[in-house]
């Protein structure tokens, strides 16, 4: 059994390294050198006290988009809309911002409030729609993320273009004291932000482990019917995690627009919804992971901002090595299911592999199915033909 | 043609569905393959007819031996099935599905096809209209399309799996008069896998009949349906004793409901059960038993008539409702319906028991420990419900059900166990009834039913009627086992049957 | 019919293009029961590398070889993650749409902004003098012309011809497939290489056909996702996945008219949101039944005829996975 850990181990690193490499080839195909590449996000995200607070500005909120998407993951959801999320609150949060005159202490909180319930709200539609209207969540998440956009989009370049003539790139500028206040100009990011971040994952890690919510929510992800017959209310289940992932990520984009960009511009998210998911599916669904791989990954992008002054690269290598990367793992993860199959004597249950991504998709439809509950039942399960695997021939 | 089967077995894990079967068939004759379910019955065909590999054993068919690994290619050596549910391709259309998986050319040939089609049909008097969809045919006429294309890929044997559930009268008619004529004229071999000992007795000019993967008897017919039965259902075991036990007020009530199911509907069924009664329905699959007992949890709504549980309407209410109300359910299947794979014990109980926002891991953990010792699992609180064995599963579920419900429906309580478990499972069982907890359960042996059952309700084709069950049959249970069979063969017979109205 | 709305129409259609060949490419592929979710990122991959093959080259022909074996390429890596490696079609079309629409940019750096010229205008003789219609669709780019014979072909295979039943059945009822000797799995390795293949030389459309160039970021970033609505406001049948494309052509076309004319009050934002509003407006239809009750209100001639082109649900099979006993 020896070899079993060694190989165990090697199968870990072996996505970073393959990732690492093809990373490497891509960069000399480009005629640039991997080592100045390295040098040069490296130097971006950790050089002066500035860029490392680039760093925390954007690990903040692709951490809490995270944190909730692990949440509607344990739900068995694919919550592809958490883009549109973060953009409804980042409208929200600059709508207040443009409205109320107040001070900074009441105003801010109210418009972190406001921007989780946009996010909630519009997640809360991805969650009939597929509930109670049989769309699948990752077709509304798209539509609805596009829906958003379109409406930033026209927010910008309509009713909210600056004062001088819209270029539709941004909003005017929001009011100083709307916006959340730096800890120091060393220290570019915002204090508030990095407390609500971590209450954020100490809650979600909690409520995830400790709650009745969070273990409804498990066992609807790992076998919705089951969880329906044991008493779980599972459509409840799905849509509350949706709101949750939803609020997390209204405050998310309400810190974009508030901080990063003080204005409103169109994908004001930088593309950190989706980056969120693939940061989850490092992570492997593991919470406790999730602020480290999401750490590390702001990093690259950070970094990677670097490339274009120093090195006269385009940014997208940081989204080039972090899709290699996952797609790396998964696909690791399939050679190992693979090779384990084969293996005569499996075991009923090997131990869950490092990277095992949970990717639930026959109880999608079994959460779809019981939202339209009154059908009449399937009265036939008992001995189907086609299942002989417990015993019934 | 001529078939036979040597020595074939074939294994599923831990179980051994066919067990060395020797057989042969020979051209011309019609035979009948009878056995409870799980005998073995439905593998031995999908090994026949190319579907799955023996472990071990030959096919040999007019004296050649055969190897096959599709479907396909049993075809092509001659052998065809229709499945149960026939593998035909909804959205297409009749002609679609005859001409898919014929040889031919890169066009569809449709008028070739259709021509062959309606000689096919016409000679065996079925209507199949050639650009009807698939998906708005019945089940008989969807059985006539997959016959008239296997003969048509010419076949030599026919297989044919339960064919007559849920098929009207007249369709039962016209595919026993074309088998007859496929035998006769054409001399193909035919074998019905069937449970419906009227039918087999109709048609078939031999019986076999398989056990727990064996052939345990055979006949030539004619032959008595006590013959059958009895060689079907097998011995009985000593009845267990059972505490009698005041039976009490109605718990719940059934009044001429209906009810819709797949393949078949339940229809003006009126049932009572009081406190403390245990009540056993029996039929084989899809028979309508089912239906009965889902309804009790509210998992089938029903079409017609009402339903009362502790005294409240309950009718088209949701499962959550009837839970709590006090019924407590359990399905057959259970890791698919009822527990979670990948989720621990503790996790389970901890899913069941936890009334508040919080849960208490180390309470949770104490509890589970509590309930794997009363109810005897073998397993840790933190093992994965998966990695238990079926029986144990089993327990487990039991553990994680209400304390003193009103009613507990179980789908086949025993499934799979041996039989010392199922007499623990039962003896936990029967001690609720103290609480006046009333039980009633479906399963598919006999001997469970009469042991343990205050009354009997069998379904056939959607007819659920009671079988009365005397004091006497208890202490001398052959005679009410022989009744029983035959009611699930479709036989009701006329004397001493109640009819289930409300008592 | 005045020129400029002639010449309007014609530009719809040539603008439609691409997403009529990745539609189809597309609808061939979910056909077979496979999802590739990785249009996006893999249009915008395979446009690069159709441009800088063709720029580098002096072909056209190169050009789009070059997309094609990309696209063919990305969908290999779909088809074996799902099939052989056992993971969720999802997961994996999702990273990849990631992945490649940043290659695309990265790669294509040094590309932006230079000429590899676009393919010459071609009219059909004699087609082209028909009134109006001659213009609107008779004087165009081959690639479009091209097209125009993808969809006739996508028709008469799946639907008229015996392996265009293998095809439907793959992707409907796998068992049944297997049942009648089919090779499941090879044919969807195939089919969803040859949909990617497809997508592939959509992608070129754009850089050397209708939108020459290539650009940072790249001018057909979201349209992948437009084509996957597509596929399924078009019921999976290549006639309606030509009219979505037409009809977001259209709407796209009338939304920026409508931006350069002040004089009509349109909210932009309600032009270019209906088409998203239209695909989960057809989602909810699908699911609702709402279709098959019309259908079956229709007299049965009509019928039988409309039955393919009307139906609405998706291969019954599709994202499955699939395993022979």
């Amino acid at each position: 059994m020896k070899d079993h850990l060694g190989v165990r181990v090697g199968l870990t690193i072996l996505p970073i390294v393959l990732s690492l490499a093809i990373t490497a080839v891509i960069i000399v195909l480009v005629g640039a050198d991997p080592i100045a590449v390295f040098n040069a996000v490296m130097q971006g995200a950790f050089r002066n006290t500035n860029s490392f607070s680039g760093v925390i500005n954007f690990w903040m909120p692709l951490a809490l988009c995270s944190m909730g998407l692990i949440v509607t993951f344990t739900a068995g959801l694919w919550n592809i809309g958490v883009e549109g999320q973060m953009a409804m609150g980042a409208i929200a949060a600059s709508w207040a911002a443009r409205t109320f005159v107040m001070p900074s202490e009441v105003l801010i909180p109210i418009e972190i409030v406001i921007a989780m319930l946009a996010g909630s709200a519009w997640a809360l539609l991805v969650g009939i729609l597929k509930t109670k209207l049989g769309v699948h969540e990752i077709f509304g998440g798209v539509a609805l993320n596009s829906l958003a956009n379109v409406y930033a989009i026209y927010l910008i370049a309509g009713p909210w273009q600056p004062p001088e003539g819209g270029s539709a790139q941004s909003t005017a500028p929001f009011p100083d004291y709307s916006l959340l206040p730096p800890v120091s100009t060393e220290f570019p990011f915002s204090l508030l932000m990095l407390v609500i971040v971590a209450v954020a994952i100490l809650v979600v890690v909690l409520a995830l482990r400790g709650t009745r919510w969070g273990l409804q929510l498990k066992a609807t992800g790992k076998n919705a019917r089951s969880a329906l017959l044991l008493g779980v209310p599972t459509t409840q289940s799905a849509v509350t995690a949706l709101m949750v992932c939803g609020a997390l990520a209204g405050i998310a984009g309400a810190y974009r627009v508030l901080f990063t960009y003080e204005s409103l511009r169109p994908f004001a998210s930088g593309g950190i919804g989706f980056l969120g998911l693939l940061v989850v599916l490092l992570a492997a669904n593991r919470a406790l992971l999730v602020p480290l791989v999401g750490f590390a990954v702001a990093a690259v992008f950070t970094g990677s901002t670097r490339l274009r002054v120093a090195l006269q690269l385009d940014t997208s290598l940081a989204g080039v090595l972090q899709g290699l990367l996952v797609l790396c793992v998964l696909l690791v993860n399939g050679l190992r299911t693979r090779l384990s199959e084969n293996r005569p004597q499996a075991a009923p249950l090997a131990q869950p592999a490092a990277y095992e991504t949970r990717t639930p998709t026959t109880t999608l439809d079994m959460l779809a199915a019981h939202a339209r509950d009154d059908k009449a039942d399937d009265s036939v399960t008992a001995s189907t033909p086609e299942s002989p695997k417990e015993g019934q021939a | 043609m001529d078939i036979e089967l040597r020595s074939i077995s074939k294994r599923f894990g831990t179980v051994q569905a066919n067990d060395s079967i020797s057989l042969t068939v020979h051209s011309g004759r019609i035979i009948g393959v009878l056995g409870e379910n799980g005998a073995g019955k439905s593998t031995l065909m999908k090994i026949l007819a190319g579907y799955q590999p023996a472990d071990s054993g030959d096919i040999v068919l007019d004296g050649k031996r055969a190897h096959y690994v599709t479907p396909q290619d049993a075809i092509a050596a001659g052998v065809g099935m229709l499945q149960q549910d026939p593998l035909d391709i909804a959205p297409f259309t009749v002609i679609e599905n005859f001409i898919y998986g014929r040889p031919g050319g890169f066009f569809v040939g449709r008028r070739a096809a259709a021509k062959q089609l309606s000689e096919l049909s016409r000679r065996f008097g079925f209507e199949l209209e050639p650009e009807m969809p698939v998906a708005s045919l019945t089940i008989g006429q969807r059985q006539q399309l997959e016959i008239v294309r296997l003969l048509a890929l010419g076949v030599k044997t026919l297989i044919l799996d339960e064919p007559t559930t849920g098929i009207s009268a007249e369709q039962k008619h016209l595919l026993f008069e074309a088998l007859r004529e496929l035998a006769q004229h054409d001399k193909m071999s035919v074998l019905l896998v069937s449970h419906k000992l009227e039918d087999v007795i109709a048609l078939c000019d031999e019986v076999i009949v398989l056990r727990a993967g064996k052939v345990v008897g055979a006949a030539q017919m004619p032959t008595t349906t006590d013959q059958l039965v009895g060689l079907m259902f097998g011995q009985v075991l000593t009845p267990h004793q059972r505490p009698p036990v005041a039976i009490g007020e109605a718990v719940a009530q059934m009044d001429q409901v209906t009810l819709r199911g797949r393949r078949v509907t339940v229809e003006h069924f009126s049932m009572r059960v009081q406190a403390g009664e245990v009540i056993g329905l029996a039929g084989l699959d899809g028979s309508g038993q089912e239906l009965v007992l889902r309804a009790c949890a509210g998992l089938v709504k029903p079409s017609r008539g009402s339903i009362h549980v502790g005294g409240k309407v309950m009718t088209g209410k949701s499962y959550r409702e009837y839970l709590r109300a006090g019924v407590a359910f359990s399905a057959a299947g259970r890791l698919e319906e009822g527990l979670i794979s990948g989720m621990t014990l503790t996790e389970h109980i901890a899913l069941a028991s936890t009334q508040g926002a919080l849960i208490q891991w180390g309470a949770a953990r104490d509890l589970t420990a509590a309930q794997i010792s009363q109810y005897n699992v073998r397993g840790k609180p933190s093992d994965e419900i998966q990695q238990l064995s079926g029986g144990n599963q089993q327990r487990v579920l039991m553990a994680l059900m209400p304390q003193k419900p009103l009613l507990m429906a179980l789908e086949q309580p025993t499934r799979g166990l041996d039989v010392d478990s199922a007499r623990w499972i039962w003896t936990q069982l029967l001690a609720r009834r103290e609480n006046g907890t009333a039980i009633i359960f479906t399963s598919p042996d006999l001997d469970e039913l009469v042991a343990y059952s205050d009354r009997i309700f069998v379904a056939f084709a959607g007819q659920v009627r009671e079988i009365q069950v005397t004091q006497a049959a208890h202490e001398h249970p052959d005679a009410l086992i022989d009744r029983l069979g035959r009611a699930i063969g479709g036989d009701f017979g006329d004397a001493a049957i109640i009819a289930g109205e409300a008592r | 019919m005045n020129t400029e709305l002639i010449n309007v129409l014609n530009s719809i259609v040539a603008n439609a293009t691409p997403l009529v060949i990745a539609g189809i490419g597309e609808t061939i592929t979910e056909r077979a029961g496979v999802v590739n979710l990785s249009l996006d990122g893999s249009l915008a991959l395979c446009a690069m590398t159709g441009f800088v093959a063709a720029l580098v080259t002096g072909s056209f022909i190169v050009g789009f070889l070059a997309a094609m074996i990309a696209g063919g390429l990305i969908a290999l890596i779909i088809a074996v993650a799902g099939i052989e490696l056992r993971q969720d079609q999802v997961a994996i079309g999702f990273v990849l749409t990631l992945l490649c629409a940043d290659l695309a940019q990265f790669l294509g750096q040094d590309y932006t902004g230079q000429v590899a010229g676009s393919l010459p205008k071609v009219a059909i003789p004699l087609l082209r003098d028909i009134p109006a219609i001659g213009e609107i669709f008779f004087n165009h780019q081959v690639i479009v012309y091209f097209s125009y014979i993808l969809i006739i072909a996508a028709w008469f295979w799946m639907f008229h011809t015996r392996p265009g039943l293998a095809h439907r059945a793959v992707g409907e009822r796998p068992k049944a497939a297997f049942a009648r000797g089919t090779n499941v799995n090879r044919m969807r390795y195939v089919y969803t290489i040859i949909g990617g293949a497809l997508v592939g030389i959509a992608g070129a459309a754009y850089t050397l056909g209708v939108k020459p160039g290539w650009t940072n970021p790249p001018a057909m970033r979201g349209d992948g996702w437009i084509a996957l609505a597509i596929v399924i406001f078009g019921g999976w049948h290549p006639f309606r996945v030509v009219l979505g494309a037409y009809l977001f052509a259209g709407l796209r076309a009338l939304s920026s008219t409508i931006q350069r004319d002040p004089t009509i009050n349109i909210p932009l934002v309600l032009l270019n949101g209906l088409p998203w509003l239209l695909m989960i407006g057809t989602l909810l239809l699908v699911s609702s039944g709402v279709i098959e009750r019309l259908l079956l209100a229709m007299p049965r001639p009509i019928q039988r005829w409309m039955r393919n082109l009307l139906r609405s649900d998706p291969p019954a099979a599709l994202g499955t996975r699939f395993e022979p006993d």
